[in-house]
């Protein structure tokens, strides 16, 4: 089988690689750009470790085939914060423990990012709908919605607005 | 160490140490390493739960372009009939070789093979498929009750039970039975005005960490071997390991990758011994990680259960007896936690007279694997369901009936010691005054509550403190980190050594640099892994005593340590910490403090809990609408990761009491791999989990505490189970709640 | 299946041709949300995938006074933010919404649901019950079924190996005309329809029903349109018996097997409380 070249956008940085056409975006991630942060929990969407946005679309990037990509932009867990300073989401997780063995992290960051973009100010019941293809078992998802929700209040001010 | 103590880090809610890497997708888990030339092997697996293996021919994998090794299980070749200690079971060599590749039968529907190592996954993945086998496909037992049955197909034909008077002769698959008593049951039932008896049965049930089982490993001809894996005991998995292939276990390391989360499924090998058969065979580094249905057919369980239990009491409430037969699945292989299970059952409760016996059974499902309180929420589930029902039967409030028969200090055991100080009792009190126990209920609502308890495990932990020049130090560890214990070490450190928590970076450390360590399971790791700190973290205050001393020129027992200062009390002079380790090199050379312990005295941890549910009568619908998790922490040294524990420990026994199961088929296949029909509670299920964390201290610890990781998972069954039957106005003698079965009860209740 | 080649056409008679010279088994994909797990199973053989989304009209739509013509590869995230949509087809609204997480969503399309022709489609049970008409390209030319009769049985529909859906075309309801999807799983999200019913009601200025449609899901190889249940709700006000009556006859119409998510008696009688539901909460929509 021939391999494919791909040129795509990776947390804003232009990115070549070559890919089997069988192969998902979260196996090239992983395997091929050593962008290891996005997690493989299931392979079958049903877990949300592997959480991405294409073109700001949240999906599961094992769902996604790597020649998809395409001319596409890429965002993973790696682009979240800059190189100086957690985002106010990484932030919260940490105050609030929202996370245990942390498997299940970034994804959920990757999530809620993208849900605070769509929704600034969500009720209890916004996140845990939007989360729930976030699976995490160690937590009982208490203090990540908590995370979540100080993450959201948090964000405006931090805004400056 | 007094009570009222103030500490300065301890109960503090302080940012792990880890917790930027775990943030920013930095942390390396199981999967995440990759090595130059590294080759990927994947797993050939029964497609039968039940077969004898006629043929098995691995050639033309092995000949195929790309392949570079293949295993089988004749490659252990150095195993040997001897017990080794495998987590928190003790396994049989051989059994364990046997589950990791198939002997001459498989077990199980999944049960390995053999395994392959290619250039890629996808190449191993098509090899597999060029492996030969042929089975004779034998009849599959299911269910303990069908494999006890008198002509029930036997697994193996050289098990034989023990723990009988007289040892059979005849092949079964009941591997083990075990009493416990105290008193006498018949004596205690004919003092009681009321009786209360019922069988409950809990399904096979996955831990359901998110992580798959994964592992990198290099083998090495001069003993440089190596595995990377994510593992709960990574000493354990070189223990294993080493044994299977007949190494020295300082020929093997084995590296504790970050871990995406255990609950007692990652305390033994799967993978990793035959990772490193294909490395040796291969001459390079190999990879293999499972898939989300590996994980689901071949790892994990916990044991099914059927449990008979009957409780007598007077008018008054006093129990006067308690008995169980307790009989749990162990898989394809023996090893059921029923032992616990047997004494945890009805250790909540001071009773004169108890009696448990119970049954490891083996059955065609995979072997179990421990499991958050292993043993405890099965047995514990009929005894908390059936106390329940004789609160009703008394009408009596079921708090006040167990606060009438709570263990406390001095109560005797079913297993041997009696407590010490135990805070059951406060628990209780706590549940009984809650606002939410209060709370009015609606149509349809209804509220359950029970009681857990766990023994916690203290054992060896080995820890180092290295201190540098500047002062700061490395606290080495050999337990890995599941749910921020990193964070609890370093606050046990900093307050002994009265030095900045952000000063000390606690690390989990490999097999090398580090002797033995337990591995963390049995809520052992702030327990007895803190003690090893605490124990090292003095060791150096010892030192910077002595350096202080040296360089004052008085004897160290004229110098003082407190918060972080070293003080002459023959003199005006003080050195901080930091002071003494840069002159470290003038007093004799850098300062390292050592904690090698076998801890003893873990406290045991009680829970209560309290759930309110709603079922829709319609379709049996079940909704979780509060819920309150008490547990006594001892002493919580980081209370958010306290009670983020109790809060999934409550979400796994709701998750077990609701939808959890194992689904097989007539023919023994699982049906239902993966998490869209494996159903784990999610985020939009759940209400927030309330706590209440008791302290009272175990006087074992210095700082007071008891393990808290498992108690939690507990109660649930009960507490959601009774919340459930009162809901409906029936009983509830079945897990898991699915709602067909509730708009059964609902329907059968008209 | 194995993926083992991947063409990214930017018009439909374009995919159309790819799926006609393949030299090998050939498939769409819209969001690969099923083809993406079909194409790990166990068997090698090779695949084609024609990928749908960079073709412009299968991600469009346009709502006219006609009824709404949906591109049938616009993922779900998109296609339920329509508020206009939303304001006319609620219930079909709530069926794609239903389908996976949010992150499903992202990919998932109304199409792909339809095509890959599942028993339990969220989507299928609502767009019977709004009349949907399936729009197929094939090398020949274009034509039109009726929902109802474009899935054939589990997993099948009419579709030739080198057909396109390429729209999905929904008449404008009748004034006084709302539907409602539902559906019944064990947990609050991420699982599979156990049952599902569509029901869409036509009520006139006095609150009676004039029209209605029922399609269940879940509850047989296919989901389908239950006339008898339709026939019990008009001319009623959808008073309890009605809706007995209905629940009765999408439950007698229903076909189910037992499986792991669902028994037969069990998924039998919620279908029928499904329809019940449904059809209030159509009602109360109607109603305004
Ligand atoms: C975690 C998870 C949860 C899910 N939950 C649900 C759920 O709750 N409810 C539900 O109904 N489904 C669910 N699904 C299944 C799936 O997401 C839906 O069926 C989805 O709508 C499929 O759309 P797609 O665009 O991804 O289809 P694809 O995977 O792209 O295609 C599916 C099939 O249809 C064919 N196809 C697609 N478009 C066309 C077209 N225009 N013309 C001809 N053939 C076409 C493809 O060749 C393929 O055979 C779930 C899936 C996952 C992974
Ligand atoms: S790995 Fe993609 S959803 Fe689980
Ligand atoms: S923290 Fe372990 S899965 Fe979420």
């Amino acid at each position: 089988m021939a391999k494919v070249h791909v040129t795509t956008s990776v947390n804003g940085e232009e990115t070549e690689y070559l890919c089997e056409p069988h192969e998902t975006l979260l196996d090239v991630l992983r395997n091929n750009l050593q962008l290891t942060g996005t997690k493989e929990g299931c392979g079958s969407g049903d877990c949300g470790a592997c959480s991405v946005t294409v073109d700001g679309r949240l999906t599961c990037s094992c769902l996604v085939l790597a020649v998809e990509a395409e001319g596409r932009e890429i965002g993973t867990i790696e682009g979240v914060g800059d190189k100086e300073k957690l985002s106010v989401i990484q932030q919260k997780f940490l105050e609030h423990a929202a996370l245990q063995c942390g498997i299940c992290t970034p994804g959920l960051i990757v999530s809620t990012q993208a849900m605070l973009k769509d929704n600034p100010t969500p009720t209890e019941e916004d996140v845990r709908y939007y989360l729930a293809g976030n699976l995490c078992r160690c937590t009982g998802y208490d203090k990540i919605v908590r995370a979540v929700m100080d993450a959201a209040e948090t964000l405006p001010s931090e805004r400056g607005a | 160490m007094s009570e009222a103590q103030d500490y300065k880090y301890i109960g503090q809610r302080t940012i792990r140490p880890d917790g930027f890497d775990k943030v920013t997708g930095r942390a390396s888990y199981g999967a995440d390493l990759s090595l130059p030339g590294m080759i990927w092997g994947k797993t050939l697996r029964s497609p039968h739960a039940h077969a004898r293996i006629t043929r098995l021919d691995t050639s033309k994998a092995e000949a195929m372009p790309g392949v570079l090794a293949v295993a089988v299980h004749s490659d252990f070749a150095a195993v040997s009939d001897e017990a080794i200690q495998a987590g928190e079971g003790s396994a049989n060599l051989i059994d364990l070789a046997s589950n990791i590749l198939a002997k001459n039968k498989v077990l199980y529907h999944g049960h390995a093979v053999a395994a392959v190592a290619a250039k890629t996954e996808a190449l191993a993945e098509q090899a597999l498929a060029l492996i030969e086998v042929e089975y004779e496909v034998l009849p599959p037992v299911m269910t303990a009750l069908a494999a006890m049955a008198a002509d029930a197909p036997v697994l193996h034909d050289d098990m034989f039970t023990t723990g009988l008077e007289e040892t059979p002769d005849k092949a079964s698959n009941i591997a083990n039975r075990v009493e416990f008593k105290i008193g006498d049951v018949e004596a205690g039932f004919a003092e009681a005005d009321v009786i209360v008896e019922g069988t409950y049965k809990t399904p096979t049930c996955h831990q359901g960490y998110i992580e798959p089982h994964a592992c990198t490993v290099r083998y090495d001809e001069d003993g440089q071997s190596m595995i990377w894996c994510c593992t709960q005991g990574h000493f354990d998995v070189r223990t294993s390991t080493a044994k299977l292939l007949g190494m020295e276990l300082s020929k093997l390391k084995v590296v504790a990758s970050e871990i995406g989360g255990g609950f007692g499924g990652k305390t033994t090998v799967y993978q990793e011994p035959v990772a490193l058969i294909l490395s040796k065979k291969s001459g390079r580094p190999v990879k293999m990680v499972m898939d989300r249905d590996e994980v689901q057919l071949a790892t994990g369980p916990t044991s099914a259960s059927h449990n008979w239990v009957k409780i007598g009491a007077r008018k008054d409430g006093t129990i006067t007896a308690m008995q169980g037969k307790f009989i749990y699945e162990a898989g394809a292989f023996k090893g059921s936690p029923v032992m616990m299970g047997c004494m945890t059952a009805f250790t909540p409760y001071e009773v004169p007279n108890l009696y448990a016996e119970g049954f490891d059974v083996v059955v065609n499902k995979p072997k179990v694997a421990a499991y958050r309180a292993p043993g405890a929420p099965q047995g514990e589930f009929a005894a908390e369901m059936a106390v329940n029902e004789l609160a009703a039967k008394l009408g009596m409030d079921p708090i006040e009936l167990r606060l009438k028969n709570a263990a406390k200090e001095g109560t005797q055991t079913i297993y041997g010691p009696k407590f010490k100080r135990v805070g059951l009792v406060e628990c209780l009190e706590a549940a009984r005054d809650s606002e939410h126990y209060k709370a009015a209920l609606a149509e349809n609502q209804g509220r359950g509550v029970a009681s857990g308890f766990w023994f916690n495990v203290g054992g060896q932990s080995s820890v180092v403190i290295n201190m540098n020049p500047d002062g700061t130090g490395t606290i080495v560890e050999g337990s890995p980190d599941i749910g921020g214990s990193r964070a609890s070490m370093q606050m046990m450190a900093a307050e002994e050594l009265g030095i900045p928590l952000e000063k000390l970076k606690p690390i989990v450390a490999d097999t090398e640099m580090l002797a033995y360590s337990q591995g963390t399971g049995g809520s052992r790791t702030t327990f007895a892994t803190g003690m090893a700190v605490i124990e090292a973290a003095q060791d150096v205050v010892r030192q910077l005593k002595e350096r202080a001393a040296a360089l004052w020129n008085v004897t160290a027992e004229q110098v003082d340590y407190a918060d972080g200062v070293a003080y002459n009390t023959a003199g005006e002079d003080k050195m901080t910490c930091a002071e003494i380790c840069s002159k470290a090199d003038r007093t004799g050379g850098q300062i390292t403090g050592r904690g090698n312990i076998n801890a003893r005295g873990a406290g045991p941890s009680f829970a209560v809990h309290i759930c309110d549910l709603e079922v829709d009568p319609e379709t049996g619908k079940t909704d979780v609408i509060r819920y309150t998790a008490i547990q006594d922490a001892g002493k919580a040294i980081h209370p958010s990761y306290v009670e983020g524990q109790l809060q999934g420990g409550a979400v796994q026994g709701i998750g077990w009491a609701l939808n959890e199961e194992y689904v097989y088929s007539p023919e023994g296949k699982l049906e239902n791999m993966g998490f869209l029909d494996y159903r784990i509670p999610v985020a939009s299920d759940l209400p927030m989990i309330d706590t209440v964390v008791i302290e009272v201290p175990n006087a074992f610890h210095p700082f007071g505490v008891r393990g808290v990781g498992e108690s939690g998972i507990i109660p649930p069954l009960a507490a959601v189970g009774t919340a459930a039957a009162n809901a409906i106005g029936t009983h509830v003698t079945e897990l898991p709640l699915s709602p067909p079965r509730v708009l059964k009860l609902v329907q059968e209740k008209g | 299946m194995a993926v083992a080649d991947y063409k990214a056409p930017s018009t439909v008679s374009e995919a159309v041709s790819l799926l006609a010279s393949a030299q090998m088994k050939a498939k769409v994909m819209a969001g690969g949300t099923d083809l993406i797990i079909q194409s790990k199973s166990q068997t090698a053989e090779p695949l084609l995938v024609v990928d749908l989304k960079r073709i412009e009209t299968m991600k469009d739509y346009q709502l006219t006074d006609e009824g709404l013509s949906l591109g049938p590869a616009m993922c779900c995230a998109e296609f339920t933010a329509l508020e206009d949509v939303k304001a006319v087809y609620p219930g079909l609204t709530e069926a794609a919404y239903l389908i996976g997480s949010t992150q499903v969503q992202g990919r998932a399309s109304v199409g792909g649901n339809l095509c890959n022709s599942s028993p339990a489609a969220d989507t299928i049970p609502a767009l019977i019950a709004n009349g949907a008409q399936c729009v197929i390209e094939g090398p020949d030319g274009d034509r039109t079924v009726p929902v109802e009769d474009f899935v054939t049985g589990v997993g099948k529909n009419c579709l030739a190996a080198n057909e396109i859906l390429k729209r999905i075309v929904i008449p404008r309801p009748a004034p006084g005309t709302a539907d409602a999807y539902l559906r019944f799983i064990p947990r609050t999200e991420m699982d599979i329809a156990v049952a599902g019913a569509g029901v869409s009601v036509t009520l006139d200025a006095d609150g009676t029903c004039t029209a209605a449609r029922v399609g269940i899901g879940a509850v047989a190889p296919t989901a389908m349109l239950v006339p008898a249940a339709a026939a019990a709700l008009v001319g009623t006000k959808l008073d309890d018996t009605a809706l007995e009556a209905a629940a009765k006859a999408a439950s007698e119409a229903s076909n189910p097997i037992t499986d792991r998510r669902g028994t037969v008696e069990f998924r039998r009688h919620v279908v029928g409380v499904l329809v019940k539901r449904a059809a209030k909460i159509a009602q109360s929509r109607a109603q305004g």
